[in-house]
């Protein structure tokens, strides 16, 4: 146990506490009680940069030895990228949930301990070597995130949302689990450095696309691509922290991360190449697209933020090609790493900032529709600037931040063309193509996000608040996050060196101790990158004039071809509808349905089983001579049989069945065994007259029986349960191949055991025990009928009823 | 002799079965009776039907005896099954004093219990 280790739990033993600090302080909001944890937790990583730019940090505590599973933590560039804007957005999350959250009307406890389990189960993620280590945290997140998602839990939506978001992530889940399993049957080994280190092995296997599907199934749920992108938007029923955090920079990149890191393992394979290419491309396409038609401000971020996580998805499956050069100093595909891994910081920060804005903006209006906004730049300058830094930082506007990577992504796309492997030199064009589409449509939604809340005439009458600018304690957290998105925009090199250069050396281990180096240049020169950025901005400024034309067309026209979510309602609707229905069909509650199940099983198993394993080996030899004396008892026997079936009195079946009784008694003095022949007629006796006795207050049967039907289920079962049985009787009889033990019983009944009649002294001294069981049975039997008869509640209570 | 016994024992299985998916609670419990009587005799016709002495230690004649062990085995299961006939006897006319009814149709949950 490391202090490490101890960091990853931290947020979590804060949230153990955080009920007992509610209760304690009345006066102070929780959140500043817990707001100096992952403040510390920011600096404390903050110290391993020097140590991340040289190799990785390795700590390794045991927890399930036996299986192989310890909590190993490794800090590396990727890692500590990740854990800085954890604790860092984290901080600031905290700090704005502040103001944010009412002191007197929000349960504050419930949200900070949320807040920060959410915070450890993500700082294990990124940090856990250890893959079922990984997996446990990454379901922490799952449920963290559910509670946040219906922290309001009156309200319908968030409790939709919330369900919805859970049943996809932990269905991504559970594929992660199975490719995890799969690569610990091929490997042996649940940590990943040690998997990655048997990446030829892993390769060689036939379990291999199996287990990249799994993970990448895995990886594309939680990172909301399409088509499992359908939770994120109804995840905004969340309080707007939480959309900052959870769902724009934080849990949304789990997913990244995970591709990120198992790239050095899978990244050999065209299939891992092509589809996290083409779905990284269509989620941007498409979240751009539907981004355009949306009028609350949050669903407009969400698809955004949809659009975004594919674009680096994209970045990510290009820069797999990296894996195939040899020589790194002049390998263009390292660039589209570069690019992902400082896109992603970039959209950590401008993401953040606009989702605080956007609470802001909520907070101040008290609407986030689109069309009741409007100029607001004069009355909330402040938040203005930071929607203009983060909108134009987001569309890719020099001089900020997404200006610089989405001219690297446009770069990457641009050089897929020229790419000679996995068939991408022909279909490859695809790539920059799809994503200049997007690229302008991500440019339209941001003017609408800053001109249609900023811009324009101010419409008062449609606002439920008076608007007037925010405290300085909302503010506070969206400007440093601008600020970063000016600074990292102006002085990339900033964080090239001490970030983002670690953080690719990790995805692409075999960088390391080469002299490969991360240089983003602000300017470098006329390439065709930068045609494609005027031409995004010229086209997206005449979409955005003529939005009201267009607009009306993507909202009416599009969505009948496309309903993701109502296909996820529908196919819930249908799991439900279609299992009440088929249990319903199947538990019919008549007690004859079920028997006819359990016989029918019953009669094709054996059958099966007889046929299959040709069990019919009959050996006449062996078998007994059969006299005359025989077949008279036989038919007598069928004989009552056939009136038992047939008969519609009562009277009759019952004397028919004592007659088979004794003639069944007569078979047993026939086959030499009296005592059991005078058990059976005494038996027999007094079952008839306790047939009798009941009969006699029961009414005629035949009134409610339909007719014998020759071709009916009945028949056929009792003739398939018959056949069977004989058959079965048939095989099993002629079992020569062990001598019976009852020749023991024979010799010693008399000598050990002082008796002469076998049978009686099996049954009291040999094998005494069923005997006494047998006794007992009979007196629970008499003990339930005398219970049967005089307990009567229920007709006691008819009566008083009466 | 035991192909004999195999054909009557699967007679009296199908008949029981018959019986068993009858509506009727009173030829149901006819049913579990006659399919008793057919497991004994099959117990003892798989034991071996050779014609030896019965097995009382001091019966002179024939060389060997007849199995005991599968006639102390259908002794006990005589028995029990009687114990759960009269057992389930007196269940049906309990059923039918309270529900006016030997059917089992009635024996069938209300439909609003389902859902």
């Amino acid at each position: 146990m490391s202090f490490l280790h101890l960091a990853i739990f931290l947020p979590f033993l804060m949230a153990m506490l955080i009920p007992i600090f509610y209760r304690w302080t009345n006066q102070l909001h929780t959140g500043w009680i817990v707001l100096p944890i992952p403040v510390i937790l920011f600096i404390y990583f903050l110290t391993f940069i020097p140590q991340t730019m040289q190799g990785v940090v390795t700590e390794t505590m045991p927890w399930i030895p036996s299986l192989g599973i310890n909590f190993t933590v490794v800090v590396d560039g990727l890692s500590l990228l990740f854990a800085l804007l954890i604790t860092g957005i984290g901080s600031l999350v905290t700090f704005y949930s502040i103001f944010y959250l009412g002191k007197k009307k929000e349960r504050l406890n419930n949200f900070y301990a949320f807040l920060f389990i959410f915070m450890t189960a993500m700082l294990g993620v990124v940090l856990s070597d250890n893959l079922v280590v990984l997996y446990l945290f990454w379901e922490m997140t799952s449920i963290s995130s559910f509670l946040l998602i219906g922290y309001w839990y009156h309200r319908e939506r968030s409790r939709y949302g919330a369900r919805k978001s859970l049943l996809i992530t932990v269905f991504g889940g559970l594929m992660l689990l199975g490719g995890i399993l799969l690569l610990h049957v091929i490997t042996g080994s649940f940590s990943l450095r040690e998997i990655i280190g048997e990446a030829s092995v892993v390769q060689a296997s036939s379990l291999f696309i199996p287990a990249m599907i799994l993970i990448l199934l895995g990886a594309f749920t939680k990172s909301a691509q399409v088509p499992f992108h359908v939770w994120l938007p109804d995840a905004m029923e969340a309080p707007t922290p939480v959309s900052a955090y959870l769902h724009s920079a934080t849990m949304v990149k789990a997913g990244l991360y995970l591709v990120a890191r198992f790239t050095p393992l899978f990244a050999v394979s065209g299939v891992w190449f092509w589809t996290i290419s083409l779905v990284g491309i269509v989620t941007l396409f498409w979240g751009s697209i539907t981004a355009t038609k949306k009028q609350d401000l949050k669903a407009i971020l969400a698809y955004s933020t949809i659009s975004q996580l594919g674009m680096i998805m994209t970045l990510l499956g290009v820069g797999a090609a990296a894996l195939h050069y040899d020589s790194w100093s002049d390998d263009i595909y390292i660039g589209a790493l570069v690019a992902a891994v400082f896109h992603l910081f970039n959209h950590a920060t401008f993401k953040g900032s606009l989702f605080m804005m956007v609470g802001i903006v909520d907070h101040e209006t008290g609407t986030r529709d689109i069309k009741r906004l409007g100029g607001l730049m004069r009355i909330m300058p402040i938040t203005a600037t930071i929607a203009f830094i983060g909108t134009f930082a987001m569309a890719g506007l020099p001089p900020f931040n997404g200006f610089l990577s989405k001219e690297m992504f446009f770069q990457s796309m641009v050089d897929v063309t020229t790419l000679n492997l996995f068939n991408a030199d022909t279909w490859g064009i695809l790539l920059p193509v799809i994503a200049w589409v997007g690229s302008i449509f991500t440019f339209v939604y941001s003017m609408i996000i800053f001109f249609k809340t900023f811009g324009g005439k101010l419409k008062p009458h449609l606002l439920p608040k008076k608007p007037h600018e925010a405290p300085l304690g909302l503010l506070l957290p969206p400007l440093i996050l601008s600020a970063l998105v000016v600074i990292t925009g102006l002085f990339p090199n900033l964080i090239a060196k001490p970030l983002l250069e670690p953080a690719v050396k990790s995805i692409m281990p075999s960088l390391y101790g080469t002299d490969y180096h991360v240089h983003i240049s602000f300017w470098h020169g006329f390439t065709m990158a930068l045609l494609m950025t005027f031409g995004v901005i010229i086209l997206g400024i005449l979409l955005y004039k003529t939005a009201n034309w267009w607009r009306p067309f993507i909202k009416e026209k599009v969505p009948r071809f496309f309903q993701w979510g109502k296909a996820y309602d529908n196919s819930m609707y249908y799991m439900e509808q279609g299992s009440y229905r088929f249990t319903l069909w199947i538990m019919t509650g008549w007690l004859r349905t079920y028997l006819n199940y359990m016989l029918m099983a019953f009669i094709i198993l054996m059958l099966g089983t007889i046929f299959a394993t040709d069990a019919l080996n009959f050996d006449i030899s062996t078998i007994s001579r059969v006299t005359m004396m025989d077949y008279v008892l036989a038919l007598v026997i069928v004989v009552t049989l056939v009136g038992v079936v047939f008969s519609k009195s009562r009277i009759t079946s019952i004397i028919l069945l004592g007659a088979m009784g004794y003639t069944i008694s007569i078979f047993f003095i026939v086959a030499r065994a009296p005592d059991l022949a005078l058990t059976q007629l005494v038996i027999e006796t007094i079952s008839v007259v306790l047939y009798l006795l009941v009969f006699y207050h029961l009414p005629q049967f035949s009134n409610i029986e339909e007719k014998p039907k020759w071709l009916s289920v009945k028949t056929l079962i009792s003739f398939g349960v018959g056949l069977v049985v004989f058959l079965i009787s048939l095989s099993a009889y002629d079992t020569t191949f062990y001598d019976s033990i009852s020749q023991y019983y024979i010799d010693n009944t008399y000598t050990k055991a002082a008796g002469k009649n076998i049978v009686n002294v099996i049954l009291v001294d040999f094998r005494g025990f069923d005997t006494l069981f047998e006794t007992v049975v009979l007196a629970v039997a008499s003990i339930g009928i005398f219970g049967m008869v005089k307990l009567r509640l229920a007709r006691r209570e008819k009566n008083e009823n009466k | 002799m035991e192909l004999l016994m195999s054909i009557l024992i699967g007679l009296m299985f199908m008949a029981a079965t018959y019986l068993i998916l009858s509506k009727s609670l009173l030829r149901i419990i006819l049913g579990t009776a006659i399919l008793s009587h057919g497991v004994n005799l099959l117990i003892l016709t798989m034991g071996g039907l050779k014609k030896g002495k019965a097995p009382l230690l001091d019966t002179p004649g024939l060389p060997a005896y007849n199995d005991p062990l599968p006639q102390a085995l259908i002794l006990t299961a005589i028995v029990i099954s009687f114990g759960v006939t009269a057992f389930f006897l007196v269940l049906a006319y309990r059923a039918y004093q309270e529900l006016d009814s030997e059917s089992v149709s009635k024996t069938r949950g209300h439909e609003s219990d389902d859902e």
